[in-house]
C-alpha cells in the first residue's frame, strides 16, 4: 500500500519554516491555528500528529467542531495523545463554516476556558468540521491557519482553489501514500498549488507514512515561536 | 427609535451564538415529534406559549433596569448590582432544566461578548458573574439598553428570537422549504407582536411577579438532548 510514489515529486515548498507573510504580533496569549479542510482529509490525523509531536515541548489544548459534536474528540481521547480534558467540542447547528467564520462565539468560549483551566498555554488548535473548498476560519478567532486536503479527491483540488487553499497560511496535501492508487499526479497537485497561493507555504506529507507530521510540526514551531518574538524555533 | 440598532441585534447573522441552537427542536425531531412544516407550526405554538412570555418579560424587566441605572447609576457598584442579582435567580427558578440553564447561560455569555463589542459600555459589569455567562435574556435586556433602544424594543427582539431560533433549525434539518417557513414566521407575527407588548407591560414589576409558565415536556426533552453521544445543536 506505501508502494513506490515518485520520490522526485518537490514535498514541500517554499521551505517549510520560511514564511512570507510578516510576523506575527506578539501575543499574550497562547497561539491559536486553526485546521480546516474538507470532510475526511486528515484534519483530526493532523492534529492527534501535531500532539504527539509537540505535546512534550508546548503547553497544547484543542477545539474541535465536528459535525457530530463528540467524534473528533473522542478518536483523538482514544489515541491517548492528549490529556482528554484538554479537548472541547463544539456544537455548530449543521453548519460547520458558521462556527469558525461568521459566528465564532462558541469557538472563543472553548478557548477561553481551556486558557483558564490549563493556562498559560503555548498553543490552541482549532479543527474545523469537514466542509468545503471555501471555509475559513475568521481572523477573530485563529492567528494562522491551516487547510488540510487530500489526494484521493483527485489531483484537480489544488487548481479548483477557493480561499481555503488560496489564503490559508499553510496548505497540507495529505495521503501521499495514496496517490498511486488514485492515480493522483503529485506533480500537478504541486503545480497548481504553487500557482494559486505564491508564496504561500505547501507541505505534501503521509500521516500513515510519519505519524508526527514532521514537517507540519516545523512550521507549527517557527509560527509559536514567532508568536512570541524569537527569531527561531526551539529544538527540531 | 433607533431603528438600525434593533434591526442588527435582531438579525439571526448578529454573531451572538445561536446558530448553534434549536431551543428543544433538535429532540422533538428526534422524537418524531415534529416531522413537518405543521410539526414546526405546532411546536413555534408552543415556543410562543410558554417560552416567549418569560424570555421577553426578564429581557424588558432587565432593559428597563439597565437603562434606568444608565441614567442614574447609584453610588456603589454593589448597589446596582443587587437588581440584576434578584432577576437572575428569579429567571433561574424558571428555569428548571440544568441543561436548558447551560444553554441559556452559554448563549448569554455569547451574547455578551458581541454585545460589549459593538455597543461598548458600563451597564454590562453589572450582570452577575458567573462561570457559564449571564442568563441570555438578562444579556439581552442590557445588551439592548447599552444599544439605545426601547424597553417595548427589547421585549420584541426577545420574543422575535424565541422563533427564528427553531425555525431557522428546522430548515437545516428539516430541509423545510425555507418560503413556507417564512410564510408561517410571518402568519405568526401578530401573536409575537402581543406577547411582546404583554412582556413590556410588566417590564416594571418587580421579578417575582414577572410571567412563569413552564412546559415539562421541552424540560424534559432537553435533559435527553444533553445526553445524546451525537448531537448538531448544542441545546
Ligand atoms: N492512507 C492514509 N490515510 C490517512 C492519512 N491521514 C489520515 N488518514 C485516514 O483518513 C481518514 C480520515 O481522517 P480524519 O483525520 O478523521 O479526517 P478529518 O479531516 O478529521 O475528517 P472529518 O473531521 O470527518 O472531516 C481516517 O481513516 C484516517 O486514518 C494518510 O496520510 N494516509
Ligand atoms: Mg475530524
Amino acid at each position: 500500500m506505501l508502494a513506490d510514489h515518485d520520490e522526485s515529486v518537490p514535498h514541500t515548498h517554499p521551505e517549510p519554516g520560511v514564511d512570507p507573510h510578516p510576523p506575527l504580533p506578539q501575543l499574550d496569549r497562547a497561539v491559536r491555528i486553526g485546521i480546516g479542510g474538507p470532510v475526511g482529509s486528515g484534519k483530526t490525523a493532523l492534529v492527534a500528529a501535531l500532539c504527539r509531536a509537540l505535546a512534550d515541548e508546548l503547553r497544547l489544548a484543542v477545539v474541535t467542531n465536528d459535525i457530530y459534536t463528540t467524534e473528533d474528540a473522542d478518536f483523538l481521547k482514544r489515541a491517548g495523545v492528549l490529556d482528554p480534558a484538554r479537548i472541547r467540542a463544539v456544537e455548530t447547528g449543521c453548519c460547520p463554516h458558521t462556527a469558525i467564520r461568521d459566528d465564532i462565539s462558541a469557538n472563543l468560549d472553548a478557548v477561553e476556558e481551556l486558557e483558564e483551566a490549563f493556562g498559560p498555554l503555548d498553543l490552541v488548535l482549532v479543527e474545523s468540521g469537514g466542509d468545503n473548498l471555501t471555509a475559513t476560519f475568521s481572523k477573530g478567532l485563529v492567528d494562522q491557519q491551516i487547510f488540510v486536503v487530500d489526494v484521493s479527491g483527485g489531483d484537480k483540488v489544488p487548481r479548483k482553489g477557493g480561499p481555503g487553499v488560496t489564503t490559508a497560511d499553510l496548505l497540507v496535501i495529505n495521503k501521499t501514500d495514496l496517490a498511486p492508487l488514485v492515480g493522483a499526479d503529485l506533480g500537478v497537485m504541486d503545480r497548481d498549488a504553487r500557482a494559486r497561493r505564491g508564496d504561500l507555504p505547501t507541505i505534501f506529507q503521509s500521516i500513515a507514512e510519519d505519524p508526527h507530521a514532521s514537517q507540519v510540526a516545523a512550521w507549527v514551531r517557527h509560527v509559536v515561536a514567532h508568536s512570541r518574538g524569537h527569531e527561531h524555533a526551539g529544538a527540531h | 427609535m433607533h431603528s438600525t440598532a434593533y434591526l442588527l441585534l435582531a438579525d439571526g447573522r448578529f454573531p451572538s451564538g445561536g446558530h448553534a441552537h434549536s431551543s428543544g427542536l433538535e429532540a422533538a425531531v428526534a422524537a418524531g415529534r415534529v416531522t413537518d412544516l405543521a410539526g414546526l407550526e405546532s411546536f413555534l405554538h408552543g415556543r410562543l406559549s410558554y417560552a416567549a412570555p418569560v424570555t421577553a418579560a426578564f429581557t424588558a424587566a432587565t432593559h428597563l433596569t439597565a437603562s434606568r441605572l444608565g441614567r442614574a447609576p447609584s453610588h456603589t457598584h454593589s448597589d446596582n448590582k443587587v437588581p440584576f442579582l434578584t432577576l437572575d435567580a428569579e429567571l433561574e427558578a424558571r428555569t428548571v432544566s440544568p441543561a436548558l440553564r447551560l444553554a441559556s447561560r452559554r448563549q448569554g455569555r455569547a451574547l455578551l461578548r458581541a454585545g460589549r463589542l459593538t455597543w461598548p459600555s458600563e451597564l454590562y459589569a453589572y450582570l452577575p458573574k458567573h462561570p457559564d455567562g449571564p442568563h441570555q435574556p438578562l444579556a439581552l435586556g442590557v445588551t439592548t439598553a447599552a444599544a439605545g433602544l426601547s424597553t417595548e424594543e427589547s421585549a420584541h427582539i426577545a420574543a422575535y428570537g424565541v422563533l427564528t431560533g427553531p425555525a431557522s433549525a428546522a430548515v437545516r434539518l428539516l430541509g423545510l422549504d425555507p418560503y413556507q417557513v417564512q410564510n408561517l414566521l410571518a402568519r405568526l407575527a401578530g401573536a409575537c407582536d402581543e406577547i411582546a407588548a404583554s412582556a413590556a407591560a410588566v417590564a416594571h414589576k418587580s421579578p417575582e411577579e414577572l410571567p412563569a409558565h413552564a412546559a415539562p415536556l421541552a424540560d424534559i426533552s432537553a435533559e435527553i438532548h444533553a445526553t445524546w453521544e451525537v448531537r448538531l445543536f448544542a441545546s
